[in-house]
């Protein structure tokens, strides 16, 4: 799933500085299953912000809402009519949640409490590694199931550098060489011939957002915009 | 076997099932201490809630440095339930502590 971090109290403080009076938005999604942004997790920053403030002798009046997800406008939408008795909006979605929040009140200052980290797997509470960056061309059927973009710190689409090392990378010796457990995963599952395939770099260059739309939902006629 | 007046006590079925915000709030709300009472490590009755609360207290603890009051104010306490006596002595030694620290900073501000 998408993982955040809330950001340092201390960061989060000073953006807030010039507001008086704050929403702090959650997530049900994501963030909530991550414990970085979900309905707990904005009262607690709520409570520790109200106090910070107070102590510095310029109060903060703070409220919380958390919605299903931030990016589906239906729930955004539940945001429309208060979204005004607010100096700014503090989220605490992923980031793609808190464009799309400062998308819809484009003249209401949005602010994120979180820092996105990634699409990761969780090892156990509280506790997240990444493995995928959604490079948009997956290549896992031929690296038996670990990712080369990901896990490999070059990125290597065709096997090892000159740089792996006994099983590790030469940046850490604590850090995997991808190429060697791929290399060893497919040997295991006898597919060891799929590694002579040369796979073509990707071209990295002019990433501009991508559009995904599903096969069956292109929209024939004109686009009706929510 | 006295312990003083000035704790309030709150009880909960297991110290797992007190949570950051909780201690938060009290502090937040005018209290100038809070301790959570579990039992002994390893003796959990269910296990590990007191080493889930010990977790929070210590992630309390360092919220309450962010915050800028002072992390003593928050403390946790192990026993067994039939230590009585030492309920007492920690009810003291976190009184005396407190006392020590002087009333809870917030108190002075406007109360929210």
């Amino acid at each position: 799933m998408i993982v955040a971090k809330r950001k340092p109290f201390d960061e989060i403080k000073q953006i807030l500085e010039p507001y008086s009076k704050v929403l702090t938005v959650g997530c049900g999604t994501c963030v909530s299953v991550c414990l970085a942004g979900g309905e707990k997790e904005a009262a607690v920053l709520n409570t520790e912000l109200e106090m910070a403030r107070r102590l510095d002798g310029h109060p903060i009046e703070l409220e919380t809402r958390t919605v299903e997800r931030q990016c589906d406008r239906e729930y955004l939408a539940e945001l429309d009519d208060i979204v005004n008795d607010y100096d700014a909006l503090i989220s605490l979605a992923c980031g793609v949640g808190i464009q799309f929040l400062a998308e819809r009140y484009p003249e209401k200052p949005v602010l994120p409490g979180v820092d996105t980290t990634g699409l990761a797997v969780n090892q156990s509470v509280g506790n997240y590694e990444e493995r995928c960056r959604s490079c948009g061309r997956c290549v896992l059927a031929m690296t038996g199931g670990i990712c080369p973009v990901t896990m490999c710190a070059k990125g290597l689409y065709n096997g090892p550098c000159g740089g792996t090392n006994l099983g590790s990378c030469e940046i850490n010796p604590d850090q995997p060489c991808a190429w060697h457990r791929i290399h060893e995963r497919l040997a295991a599952q006898g597919r060891l011939d799929l590694i002579h395939e040369i796979t073509e770099a990707v071209d990295w260059c002019d990433q501009v957002p991508r559009m995904t739309i599903q096969p069956g939902y292109e929209k024939k006629s004109e686009d009706k915009s929510e | 076997m006295d312990y003083p007046l000035n704790v309030k006590i709150i009880r909960v079925p297991c110290t797992g099932k007190v949570d950051v915000v909780h201690l938060l709030r009290a502090i937040q709300k005018g209290a100038d201490g809070v301790y959570c009472v579990g039992c002994l490590e390893g003796a959990c009755h269910y296990n590990e809630g007191n080493l889930r609360c010990r977790e929070r207290v210590e992630h309390v603890r360092q919220m309450m440095e962010e915050i800028g009051l002072e992390a003593e104010r928050v403390r946790m306490y192990n026993l067994s339930s039939g230590e009585g006596p030492t309920f007492a002595a920690y009810a003291n030694e976190m009184t005396e502590n407190v006392k020590a620290l002087g009333p809870n900073p917030l108190k002075k501000k406007k109360n929210s």
